[in-house]
């Protein structure tokens, strides 16, 4: 079309002045930042040194990607949100169905995936340090999904539970020798417990408010961990904890061991796959639990809490009881995370438990959607496999110097991460709603109507 | 109009403060089985205060709220349960509940009033069938067995729920939304957000249904639409209705008797024809001393 053309050259000009704008306030920006150095020479005097090539390079960097996004990425976005919408493609439809069979399938055969790859030696590895530890996020994000995503009651202590399920199953692992099958679910009940009894001073609480008491309560659980020394051994943590039994069958080298039983050769690498399907059957009971709930009246109360408390109650619901199971619900999946942790670890301390950990968990729920299964599997996959993933950069050493550690900008790229799905998915990668029930036919509800709750 | 006998709602002496201000003070009136009443007055004469201190979102500073199940006898009652403390008596003639002495949840649960609100209140995120089924929460929990038989997947709870879905089905169909059934309640238009919400209020049971400026914001044959709704309500489901409502042509043509309030006080209670011609009432509408009506009536043309 004639009008076409004009308007590309407007916006190169458009683009070169916005690129200049941007390079100029980097500059700005990174002129005190980089641009300056001082040291101590040998004499201890501060000196002043300047580094321009380098300040340049960063400024021509940032003035050159702003370029670039405005010629590319912008037309390309605006062209897409000027096009009117036809509903979802229908490939979309097809990933939709096929994507979680094949994602249990994929979770299911790892790691015999892993063992054919790597080989038995690195496969423990990659097992433990990715399977487990992202399964563990996984089920953390569900247990926290029913609180936040589901019953809208924002909580950042949530890693208070997990600590109460963790110590739980180590002190009485320790002290009275019970088998990890009987302190399992004792540890998911002991949580939900300290769930229930931090939910009635919160019941009163909305927003902002309850989100600072539920951080209270998380930093309380931890300082008493640090400083009831007796019980808990203080900083020093909590070591020697039981490992948990093939259903009574160690994972030793013994001749009663797991290993000799099955007529195998003794390798760590069958405790570590039992570990992985352990936490794998725990994610996937939290998962099956929420899906059942969520059509159960309990969920379809917690949901109608998220979206109106004050129409919940004129319909006859007990809000202090379905914020309470709320609390119970959530609460009792991180006990069962904490106890499988202490007995994966064999070791547990305080610094397990931090805030850092109840963020981590949080921002998993946040950016995956809140209340959605699949979003909160694959924000954890990306947040804490990412980490891993960092941690296997070598080639970035030959780049950067052999100093250069990758996990230090962990949290720099999260940032990054965070803040460019809060411009271009601000309710999270799967925002939508799937009803809970239907009439005839089932439609996803958009994002814009579903509420993010108030507390 | 019968005796006595058939009041279904007794607000008695009813007072609120918030502080200093008196919303309503010393309001006495009674709603009977099977009528429509309509509570009307200017704006900020109090009016959603006492649907707040009937549905117990409020507790009154002082009055009886006492609502009767079952048979009329249970009006003997009264005294002897103000005295004992208790919130009700269950009897098998029926049972009488003291709403002052209720939460706001028990109020709907077990004494069976309903509300609507004068903003709407729905869920906007869940569709126009989950909207009914959480109202109707209380009795499918008792068929999930408090979660427990729902979550092990027992048959009962499934039968349950499709009881539900058929009921709220025929809620559905009274108001005319039933192929909207699958959308999100926060996309329909203004009037079916309405309907809605007043068949989610009917799918918890009542026995008394409150509706706060039902009217507001409809179209003439919007309302016209609702006055046929609210009768066939009345009609076939025997429900007795209390109404907030400005829309005269509403308050006009179907309800059985009005309570007029100005100022959190009582002006006038009676029927339809006779408060419109209360020369209290036109005077708490226009504003002026009663004194004045004729004078100003005459000026604006009346």
């Amino acid at each position: 079309m004639a009008s076409d053309a004009p308007a590309k050259r407007v916006d190169t000009a458009r683009a070169l002045r916005d690129a200049g704008v941007t390079a100029l306030l980097a500059f700005g920006l990174f002129l005190p930042l980089v641009g300056f150095q001082t040291v101590t020479d040998v004499r201890n005097d501060l000196i002043l040194i300047t580094r321009w090539p380098l300040l340049f390079a960063i400024v021509a960097l940032v003035g050159v990607g702003r370029l670039a996004y405005s010629l590319t990425i912008e037309p390309w976005f605006k062209d897409r949100t000027l096009r009117p919408s036809s509903g979802p493609a229908p490939w979309r439809k097809q990933v939709a169905r096929w994507i979680v069979p094949f994602a249990v399938g994929f979770v299911i055969f790892y790691p015999a995936m892993v063992v054919a790859t790597a080989g038995y030696g690195r496969a423990v590895k990659w097992i433990d340090n990715f399977g487990i530890q992202v399964l563990i996020y996984v089920m953390l994000g569900w247990g926290l999904n029913i609180v936040v995503g589901l019953a809208g009651l924002l909580d950042l202590g949530y890693v208070a539970f997990y600590a109460v399920g963790a110590y739980s199953y180590a002190l009485l692992a320790k002290t009275f020798g019970f088998s990890f099958w009987i302190l399992l679910p004792l540890a998911g009940i002991l949580a939900s417990f300290w769930g229930i009894l931090l939910g009635f001073p919160v019941l009163r609480l909305r927003g902002d408010y309850l989100a600072i008491v539920t951080l209270a309560f998380g930093e309380i659980i931890r300082i008493v961990l640090i400083n009831w020394v007796d019980l808990t051994n203080g900083y020093a943590g909590i070591t020697g904890i039981p490992r948990p039994t093939f259903f009574g069958i160690p994972f030793n080298a013994e001749e009663d061991g797991f290993a000799a039983v099955f007529g195998l050769e003794f390798s760590p690498i069958y405790r570590t796959i039992f570990l992985y399907y352990l936490i794998l059957a725990l994610a996937l009971l939290t998962s099956f639990v929420t899906v059942r709930l969520r059509r159960l009246p309990v969920g379809r109360a917690w949901e109608a809490l998220r979206e109106d408390e004050i129409a919940c109650r004129s319909l006859g619901i007990n809000t202090t009881n379905t914020k309470l199971t709320a609390f119970a619900m959530g609460a009792m999946f991180a006990g069962f995370a904490g106890s499988f942790f202490a007995a994966r670890q064999g070791f547990i301390s305080p610094d397990s438990f931090t805030f850092l950990e109840s963020a981590t968990i949080l921002s998993i729920v946040v950016l995956g959607g809140m209340g959605s299964q699949i979003g909160v599997a694959i924000a954890a996959i990306a947040m804490i496999g990412g980490t891993e993933i960092m941690r296997e950069l070598d080639f970035l050493k030959v780049l950067f110097g052999s100093t250069f550690d990758p996990t230090q900008y962990r949290m720099l790229l999260f940032g990054l991460a965070m803040v460019l799905i809060m411009i271009w998915r601000p309710r999270g990668l799967i925002a939508t709603r799937e009803p809970s029930v239907v009439l005839k036919e089932r439609k996803t509800i958009g994002t814009d109507l579903v509420k993010e709750g108030r507390g | 109009m019968t005796g006595a006998g058939d009041i279904l709602l007794q607000v008695e002496r009813l007072t609120m403060r918030f502080g200093g201000l008196v919303a309503v003070e010393d309001l006495s009136f009674s709603a009977r089985q099977g009528e429509i009443t309509a509570l009307i007055g200017p704006n900020g004469a109090g009016k959603t205060t006492v649907f707040n201190c009937i549905t117990g979102f409020y507790k009154p500073s002082e009055g009886r709220l006492a609502l009767r199940h079952g048979d009329s006898a249970v009006w003997d009652w009264l005294e002897q349960l103000t005295s004992s403390g208790e919130r009700s008596i269950k009897r098998a003639a029926g049972a009488l509940y003291l709403l002052e002495r209720m939460p706001d949840y028990l109020v709907t649960h077990q004494a069976r009033i309903a509300r609507t609100f004068q903003n709407i209140r729905l869920f906007p995120g869940m569709t126009v069938l989950e909207n009914l089924l959480v109202a109707q929460h209380n009795p499918l929990m008792l068929a999930s067995g408090y979660t427990l038989l729902g979550i092990l997947g027992f048959p009962s709870f499934a039968k349950a729920e499709r009881a539900a879905i058929e009921k709220a089905r025929e809620w559905l169909d009274k108001v005319g939304l039933t192929t909207r059934a699958d959308d999100a309640a926060g996309d329909l238009p203004y009037g079916a957000q309405r309907r809605l919400e007043i068949a989610r209020a009917m799918c918890t049971e009542p026995v008394l249904l409150c509706l706060d400026e039902p009217a507001a914001g409809l179209n003439p044959r919007e309302s016209a639409e609702l006055n046929n709704l609210l009768l066939t309500i009345r009609e076939q489901h025997d429900i007795s209705i209390l109404l907030i409502e400005h829309d005269m042509s509403v308050v006009m043509e179907i309800s059985d008797h009005v309570v007029v309030l100005d100022y959190g006080v009582k002006i006038a209670d009676g029927a339809p024809a006779a408060i419109r011609d209360n020369p209290k009432v036109i005077a708490a509408y226009l504003g002026v001393a009663d004194q004045e009506v004729a004078k100003v009536e005459a000026e604006v043309g009346l």
